[in-house]
């Protein structure tokens, strides 16, 4: 269960000045759900995913998962979570197998469980063949994949995935969906965001849309549908920011 | 603290190092191969000038001296050097290392010497330059010895012994133990090296775990693990510290078998005959060489917590070295000045940050043991190390430092 209320961050910059990167952002995503954060790029969600994360403090606001405050409980938190991102890239000098193992052993798994992990991963994710493979010599798709695995070597009970699908093929990537549905089958909860909307349509229970650091709207796919009067996503998400279509 | 986390960070680093070239040669093959490349390839081009400049017979000038014609038949009689026609651009000829010295004959000379009149010969060359050098000190034998001569048959002719003008010798005599003078003529250089090493070891890793990280985006990965920061930390430091002192361990080791080797070959060239080279290489004191290690350690400690705190400012490789880089220089100065002859330790030198540190290996490998001292820069250095320590966690806690863009 992730329960956002009021998320704000500010950030202070020399050039920039002062940027609300985030203001004021809530939202609850339950478990077995599929929570989808739309927005273009900059509208904040890739720092909303951080503070949910414990990589950044919120300014304002806090945030509560399966129980723990982000802040005050950080290390609880990044227990149950797994956060995967574009910018979290894997090690190109260790193995498939080493980098999912080594994240393992820092989420505190014991070698066996580890073993049983990889092997469980492997076969899901059909990574036997570059399993014992370095990183640096891995396709983008099989290094989104072993990202996906450190990523749920743990088994966290949240798992946050922020553009997952940049840079992989149509196949890659209709993988990658199907694999977070039968994620989302085992009652985790899932926050997903992209600014890809057929992905959003495909995937997502609820859909947040954020636009310049604000919870603009928020609702299931239908409820969107009939709030804007527009079917097509894509038209929804225009109306919500205030642009052209 | 979990110890396993510092432990699992470590390991993963310490792989991921070692199949990184650049990272085993900054640690590994440089320190090692340095000392040999260095020692070796200066003996050799040493050996060589020196060798070839004996070996050449210079050629000189007479300048005047037509009324000294035994003096100039005994010049151009000897072969230790080459006498050619003078030219009225002889000090030319010597700058441009045409001919190699010079000497002036003054008019009367012989005519002096017979009269017992005061009379002075002049020698010109090329100060500095080994060949003109030579030269002159070959023509400076030649008039010596001249000199002596004369001297003998003046007393001769007045019946006076040879004890009136030479009435005593001097005989200088070393009387300090080898180590000693190996540690006087060592001690400069060998903290000069550790120190160098150490910061050299260090820089690459500190670097690469660091900015490096940042840049190729695994620290966000890694920061996502419930691994505590100081944790991270420590386990990243580490490494870092492994590179310092491997650094400073081989290029040590290296040292020895360089130095061994040199010291055998020399030997060896010399037909068994030169045992006593080995002794003319600087021996130094071994329980100096293990305290220099003893008090290396807090020194490779907090140069290795300064580097990794500078390098994990930075947000990529290429700035990390722009901050690191200017330590070298910072890091050389007060090393190089702890060579110079003369410098000697006193409570405020031994506070100098690097300075006093050197000077107290010096004393140490010489087999002096100033506890004071030594207690005064083991002491700065542990604090040093823990004040940086401390620092490079605080700055991993920051965000505007860990997501700097």
């Amino acid at each position: 269960m992730i329960e956002a209320h009021g998320l704000t961050k500010v950030f202070r910059d020399k050039k920039r000045g002062v940027i609300n990167a985030v203001d004021g952002v809530s939202f609850t995503c339950r478990p077995g759900q599929i929570y989808g954060l739309l927005g273009a790029n900059g509208a904040g969600k890739t720092t909303t995913l951080r503070m949910l994360a414990t990589l950044l403090k919120p300014t304002a606001g806090h945030a509560v998962i399966g129980g723990f405050d982000t802040v005050r409980q950080s290390q609880d938190v990044r227990r149950c979570v797994g956060f995967l991102a574009a910018s979290t890239a894997i090690y190109a000098r260790l193995t498939a197998r080493e980098a999912i193992t080594y994240f393992g052993q820092l989420n505190g798994l014991d070698l066996p469980k580890i073993k049983e992990r990889v092997k469980t991963l492997a076969d899901g994710l059909e990574m036997h063949a570059f399993l014992d493979q370095r990183c640096d010599k891995l396709s983008t798709g099989m290094k989104q994949k072993v990202s996906i695995a450190r990523t749920l070597v743990h088994e966290p009970s949240v798992v946050i995935f922020d553009e997952p699908t940049v840079g992989l093929d149509v196949l890659a990537a209709r993988a990658l969906l199907g694999f977070i549905r039968e994620y989302k089958s085992q009652g985790r909860t899932i926050i997903y965001s992209t600014h890809v909307m057929s992905e959003v349509e495909k995937l997502c229970d609820v859909i947040g849309i954020v636009h310049d650091g604000r919870m603009l709207a928020e609702g299931t796919l239908s409820e969107l549908r009939v709030k804007y009067g527009e079917t097509d996503m894509e038209e929804i998400f225009v109306k919500v920011v205030g642009g052209t279509s | 603290m979990n110890w396993t986390n510092v432990a699992t960070v470590y390991a993963k680093e310490l792989k991921d190092m070692l199949r990184d070239r650049r990272a085993v040669l900054s640690m590994i093959v440089v320190p090692m191969l340095l000392m040999p490349v260095l020692i070796f390839s200066m003996a050799r081009i040493g050996a060589k000038v020196a060798s070839k400049a004996r070996e050449e017979v210079p050629v000189v000038m007479i300048i005047d001296g037509a009324d000294a014609p035994a003096v100039i038949e005994g010049l151009k009689a000897s072969k230790k050097f080459q006498v050619v026609p003078t030219t009225d651009n002889w000090k030319e000829q010597i700058s441009d290392k045409k001919i190699r010295a010079a000497v002036r004959v003054p008019s009367g000379f012989e005519q002096a010497l017979h009269t017992e009149t005061p009379a002075n010969v002049a020698i010109y060359n090329y100060q500095g330059e080994i060949k003109s050098e030579l030269a002159a000190n070959e023509l400076d034998h030649f008039f010596r010895d001249l000199r002596d001569k004369t001297i003998t048959a003046r007393l001769a002719q007045r019946s006076l012994p040879a004890t009136l003008i030479k009435p005593f010798d001097i005989l200088r005599e070393n009387v300090a133990a080898p180590e000693k003078v190996g540690g006087n003529m060592l001690g400069g250089f060998l903290p000069y090296i550790i120190i160098l090493f150490s910061l050299t070891g260090a820089m690459y890793p500190a670097m690469d775990l660091t900015a490096g990280e940042k840049e190729r985006g695994t620290m966000e990965t890694l920061l996502c693990t419930p691994a505590a920061r100081t944790e991270i930390v420590l386990g990243k430091f580490f490494m870092v510290l492994t590179g310092s002192v491997a650094a400073i361990v081989l290029s040590l080791v290296s040292l020895g078998i360089s130095g061994a080797l040199l010291a055998s070959s020399v030997s060896g060239a010399m037909g068994g005959g030169g045992r006593g080279m080995a002794g003319l290489l600087p021996t130094i004191a071994p329980l100096g060489l293990l305290g220099v290690l003893v008090l290396i350690l807090p020194v490779a400690v907090s140069l290795s917590a300064i580097v990794f705190t500078l390098a994990l400012f930075a947000k990529s490789y290429k700035e990390a070295q722009t901050y690191v880089t200017p330590l070298i220089i910072l890091v050389i100065m007060p090393t190089a000045i702890g060579m110079m002859p003369g410098i000697e330790l006193n409570a405020r030198m031994a506070l100098t940050p690097i300075l006093g540190l050197s000077l107290v290996c010096k004393e140490m490998l010489s087999g002096v043991w100033h506890w004071h001292y030594i207690g005064i820069v083991w002491v700065s250095y542990c604090v040093y190390a823990v004040l940086a320590l401390t620092l490079a966690v605080r700055m991993f806690k920051r965000e505007d430092v860990i997501f700097r863009t």
